[in-house]
C-alpha cells in the first residue's frame, strides 16, 4: 500500500508532528496511510547483544519501560522531556525519529546509542545506520515505499552510561539546545568511549565529532571536561531567533555536555548502564 | 474522499458514526456526537482543552484523525458523572474551585482523571509534570494542583496521603 500510493503518501504513525504541520498548512499530502495498529512494530525486547524497540511504542511507553530505564537511560531521559505527557501518550518513537526535525530529541540519543534502522518495503528489507539515516532537516534516509519496521541498538556493555539533557523556555517548547552522551569506561577512572550528540543546533542531530584525541587515555579532569564541552558548543550551529542568541545557545550546550557526562559518568560507575 | 464508518465505544455506550477520513476526534465528539463538554481551544496540541481519554491514556483529540480512533474506546468529560451525581474530581474541583472561567477545566478533569486512575496519590511535582500540556490563562495553577490533591483524598480516603512537595 505504501509503495503503491508512492510519493502521494504519507505514513501517519502517532500523528504528534504530523497533524500540527498538516492543520498549518505547511505541508500537504493527497493520502495519509495510518500504520497505527500493526501490532508487531510495538514494544521493547531485549536480549544479551541487542535491544529491539518497535517504531509504533508511544513515547509514554519508552518513557516508562523497564529495559530502556536500565540500559538506555538517555532514552528514557529523552522520553520524559519530549513536549508534554499528552502528547507523549499518542507520539510514537518510530515518528520522532522519522520526522527528521533538528529540534526532536529522540534522534541525538539515537545517535550516541549507535542506533540501527530496519527500513522495509514490499520484497526489500535494508539497514541505515544513524550516521546515514538523517539527511538534513525533516529529511531521513526513509526512501519512497518504505516503512520504518525496527530500531536496533546494541546493548550497552557494564561500565558504561548514558543521559540526555535539554534546556527549553517554557514547560512543552522545542528546546534551546539538548545534548545526548554515551561513554564507556575503561582502565581506573579512564574513558575510553566517548559520544556526544546535540539537539536543535544545526540543520539536523549534529554528532560532536574530535572527542577521541581528547579523551585518548585521560580521566574526566576539569581541563578535560572543559576542553569535551567547547569541543561540543563549537560543533552547535544555532542561529539567533526569539528564544536567544546564538552564542547564548552554545553556552547552553557547553553547560548541558557538562552536565549530561557527570550523569552518564555516575551511571557507568554505578552498574547502571 | 469516501467517509468511512469507525466504531468507537464513548462514556460506555458503542458509537457507528460516519466520518470522513480527515475529521479530527474533536469534531466528530462534538460536531457529530454532540458531546460539546470537550473544548477546542488552540488546535495546535498546546493547551490541552480537548483532552480526552482514549483507550486509557490522555491524549489531544484535536491533533489525533477520528478513524485513528476507530475501535477504541474513548471517555469524554460527559462521562464522569454517573447517575446525576458528580464524579469525585468534579466535586474536588468544585469544592477547591480549580477554575475561573472554565474554558480549560473539562480538559483538566479528563486529564486528573488518567493520572488518578494511575497514580493514587501524586505529589505537587508529579502533578505539575502531568498538567504541563494543559494550560489555563485565567489564573494561577494552585487550585488545580489542590483541587487533584482533594480529589485524591476523595477517590482513595485510605491512601497514605504525601504533601510534600516535588
Amino acid at each position: 500500500m505504501v509503495s503503491s500510493y508512492g510519493e502521494g503518501g504519507k505514513i501517519l504513525a502517532g500523528g504528534q508532528s504530523l497533524i500540527p504541520l498538516l492543520k498549518s498548512r505547511l505541508f500537504a499530502v493527497p493520502h495519509l496511510i495510518d500504520i497505527g495498529r500493526i501490532e508487531g512494530m510495538r514494544g521493547v525486547t531485549e536480549d544479551k547483544k541487542e535491544i529491539h524497540i518497535g517504531p509504533l511504542t508511544t513515547i509514554s511507553e519508552i518513557e516508562s519501560d523497564k529495559v530502556v530505564r536500565e540500559h538506555l537511560p538517555a532514552l528514557g531521559d529523552a522520553s520524559s522531556v519530549i513536549a508534554d505527557p499528552l502528547i507523549r501518550n499518542a507520539g510514537t518513537v518510530g515518528g520522532n525519529v522519522c520526522h527528521g526535525d533538528p529540534s526532536n530529541d529522540i534522534p541525538a540519543v539515537m545517535h550516541v546509542l549507535g542506533a540501527n534502522f530496519v527500513l522495509e518495503k514490499t520484497g526489500d528489507r535494508r539497514i541505515s545506520d544513524v550516521e546515514n539515516f538523517f539527511v538534513d532537516t525533516l529529511q531521513t534516509d526513509v526512501r519512497s515505499g518504505e516503512i520504518l519496521t525496527g530500531i536496533v541498538i546494541p546493548n550497552p556493555p557494564e561500565r558504561s552510561g548514558s543521559a540526555y539533557l535539554k534546556a527549553e523556555k517554557r514547560a512543552g517548547d522545542f528546546s534551546l539546545a539538548g545534548v545526548a552522551v554515551y561513554l564507556e569506561l575503561g582502565k581506573g577512572e579512564t574513558v575510553s568511549k566517548l559520544k556526544i550528540a546535540l539537539t536543535s543546533s544545526g540543520p539536523k542531530v549534529m554528532a560532536v565529532d574530535g572527542l577521541y584525541a581528547i579523551i585518548h587515555g585521560n580521566t574526566l579532569s576539569p581541563d578535560v571536561m572543559g576542553r569535551i564541552c567547547k569541543r561540543a558548543s563549537s560543533v552547535s550551529r544555532p542561529v539567533d531567533d526569539v528564544h536567544g542568541t546564538a552564542e547564548y545557545k552554545r553556552n547552553v550546550v557547553s553547560m548541558l555536555t557538562g552536565d549530561a557526562i557527570k550523569i552518564a559518568l555516575d551511571r557507568a560507575k554505578g552498574g547502571r548502564r | 474522499m469516501m467517509a468511512s464508518i469507525i466504531r468507537i465505544k464513548v462514556n460506555g455506550t458503542k458509537k457507528r458514526v460516519e466520518v470522513e477520513p480527515r475529521e479530527l476526534l474533536v469534531d466528530v465528539i462534538r460536531d457529530k456526537l454532540g458531546l460539546v463538554g470537550t473544548k477546542v481551544g488552540c488546535e495546535t496540541s498546546n493547551c490541552g482543552a480537548c483532552t480526552v481519554i482514549v483507550d486509557g491514556r490522555a491524549v489531544k483529540s484535536c491533533t489525533m484523525f477520528a478513524v485513528q480512533a476507530d475501535g477504541k474506546e474513548i471517555t469524554t468529560v460527559e462521562g464522569l458523572s454517573k447517575d446525576g451525581e458528580l464524579h469525585p474530581i468534579q466535586k474536588a474541583f468544585v469544592e477547591k474551585h480549580g477554575m475561573q472561567c472554565g474554558f480549560c477545566t473539562s480538559g483538566m478533569l479528563m486529564t486528573a482523571y488518567w493520572l488518578l486512575n494511575n497514580r493514587r496519590n501524586p505529589n505537587d511535582g508529579e502533578i505539575k509534570r502531568h498538567f504541563s500540556g494543559n494550560l489555563c490563562r485565567c489564573t494561577g495553577y494552585q487550585d488545580i494542583i489542590e483541587s487533584v490533591k482533594h480529589a485524591s483524598r476523595l477517590m482513595y480516603p485510605k491512601e497514605e496521603q504525601i504533601e510534600v512537595s516535588q
